[in-house]
């Protein structure tokens, strides 16, 4: 394995190299006209028009914008809910069964409620992926809650922690790699969902940006919001990935192996 | 100080099982006792080793003295005064590791100095306290960088350094390699000597229990009770292959139900 770590890149390239060619030969091949199928080079000079003019920037700041403004209210009101369910035996009794009945329930579902209710704009879709996001942090964070080894806890009873200790430095720091896995997730949940939540209701975005290509029939900007879309999704998860290698969550990892 | 005295103490959960089972001693919503009116006394400064088979309640016996668990009737007194709750004063070295994984040696050893006003004087102390472990330049590890033994003694550090009347130790060779293991019981045997504290510790070796005790106690199972309670008053290091102690042994095996030791 050792001779291959040189060209650790060179393995995933080659299959976007791969794509690349099959894209290419279909569109050329296929019969299909350029404007329903563009080919990968006519996409590439879409980006480079769409980046001079800076409608691309502008549409993925505007969903970078919803999608962590949703997520950030997300954690706000998740975590804090996870840990109550997690250490309250009657919060759990109480919320558990309500939540697990709202967290099946597509983000998409509330489409039509959201933007009754929060009418047009940003609002109806922060809210999407707000709710997106909010259900499983909820649930990780009580699970990993409730997952404390109880030792833990009879080590702050021995040294007399307060509450306040307790949370600060037993259930917090004991949650948090949990936590950070969770919040990975749901990033990546959450920017799927905001491609949806911006087919309504918004004008800007790239789920915007891909509706309204559509409407003009111009499929190769419809394919730079998708590709926009997918390199956005792994940033995110390279970032959300640099937080779970912080000092603070480096025990979880060296302890289980 | 801590005299302990332990009166009538019953522990009994309900059997929660859809079922009844095979071997199950009680039926579906009876209770079945852990601990069945105990009673001991242990004087202050004793070094007091409790055997018995796994599940019969010495554990849980170690967990009420704590003030982890409480007794279904019955009390535990130490001093006096009933436990009802945990305190500093009888710190608990669990089976395993107890240290807060999250946390550096430095940071564990510190928790119960934590609200000490004098800064350099807490220092100071934590420091002596990691040196009296032989944990020095290790400060800065996470346990799970720390050998087994090494896990150990941090744990007995951060036990000591709050000045506890008692150490109450679950099973705390428990997976230490032999050498390690009687390291360690030099070490405890040593530390007990030395500053006088009353410890108990409940462990699965006879011989750690014979080397170490000052009172030796075995329990049986089924039902819970006090089949031994005697004092070791025999100089150490001790020779348990000869003499009044390999008697001792023998009728502990015996009792344990093993009637040959190869």
């Amino acid at each position: 394995m050792n001779n291959w770590r040189g060209a650790g890149w060179l393995l995933p390239a080659s299959s976007f190299l791969i794509i690349l060619l099959l894209w290419e030969l279909v569109s050329r091949f296929s019969g299909w006209s350029s404007q329903v199928f563009p080919g990968p080079l006519r996409v590439l000079e879409s980006i480079g028009e769409m980046l001079q003019d800076g409608t691309l920037l502008q549409h993925a700041a505007a969903s970078l914008y919803r999608v962590t403004v949703g997520f950030y209210i997300a954690a706000l009101l998740g975590i804090p809910l996870g840990i109550l369910i997690g250490r309250v035996a009657l919060a759990y009794r109480m919320l558990n069964p309500l939540i697990q009945f709202l967290r099946p329930i597509s983000p998409l579902a509330w489409i039509p409620l959201a933007m009754l209710w929060f009418g047009i704009g940003d609002k109806p879709a922060i809210f999407l992926i707000f709710l997106a996001s909010f259900f499983p942090i909820v649930v990780s964070t009580a699970v990993a809650v409730s997952a404390i080894n109880p030792i833990y806890f009879q080590v702050a009873a021995n040294f007399r922690l307060s509450r306040r200790e307790v949370a600060f430095r037993v259930v917090i720091p004991a949650i948090l790699p949990d936590v950070v896995t969770a919040l990975r997730i749901s990033v990546s949940i959450a920017w799927l969902v905001v491609v949806a939540a911006e087919m309504i209701a918004v004008q800007s975005g790239l789920g915007y940006l891909i509706l309204d290509s559509r409407n003009a029939l111009r499929m190769d900007y419809v394919m730079v919001g998708m590709i926009v879309i997918g390199l956005i999704g792994v940033l995110l998860d390279y970032v959300m990935k640099g937080l779970g290698r912080l000092e603070s969550t480096a025990w979880a990892r060296k302890s289980s192996t | 100080m801590a005299h302990i005295k332990i009166e009538n103490l019953v522990k009994a959960y309900e059997n929660r099982r859809k079922q009844r089972r095979k071997g199950d001693p009680v039926s579906v919503g009876e209770m079945i006792k852990v601990l069945d009116n105990i009673n001991l006394e242990f004087a202050d400064g004793e070094m007091v080793c409790i055997l018995g088979p796994s599940g019969c309640g010495k554990s849980t016996m170690l967990k009420i003295l704590a003030g982890f668990d409480t007794a279904t009737s019955g009390r535990i007194l130490v001093d006096g005064r009933e436990v009802k709750e945990p305190t500093s004063d009888y710190i608990f070295v669990f089976q395993h590791s107890g240290l807060l994984p999250w946390m550096t040696v430095w940071q564990n050893v510190e928790l119960g100095l934590r609200h000490m006003e004098d800064a350099a004087q807490k220092e100071a102390q934590i420091q002596e306290y990691i040196d009296m472990v032989e944990l020095t330049n290790s400060e800065q590890h996470y346990p799970h960088q720390l050998s087994g033994g090494m896990q150990r003694r941090a744990e007995l550090a951060r036990a000591l350094v709050v000045n506890p009347d008692m150490l109450i130790m679950d099973e705390p060779f428990t997976g230490l390699d032999f050498l390690t293991r009687m390291k360690m019981r030099e070490e405890v045997v040593n530390m007990h000597e030395f500053i006088g504290k009353s410890i108990l510790m409940v462990t699965h070796d006879i011989d750690d229990a014979l080397v170490m005790a000052d009172h030796i106690v075995v329990m049986g199972d089924n039902p819970t009770q006090v089949k031994m309670d005697r004092l070791l008053r025999f100089d150490r290091p001790r020779d348990v292959s000869t003499g009044e102690l390999a008697e001792i042994r023998d009728e502990i095996y015996f009792m344990l139900g093993v009637s040959y030791v190869v």
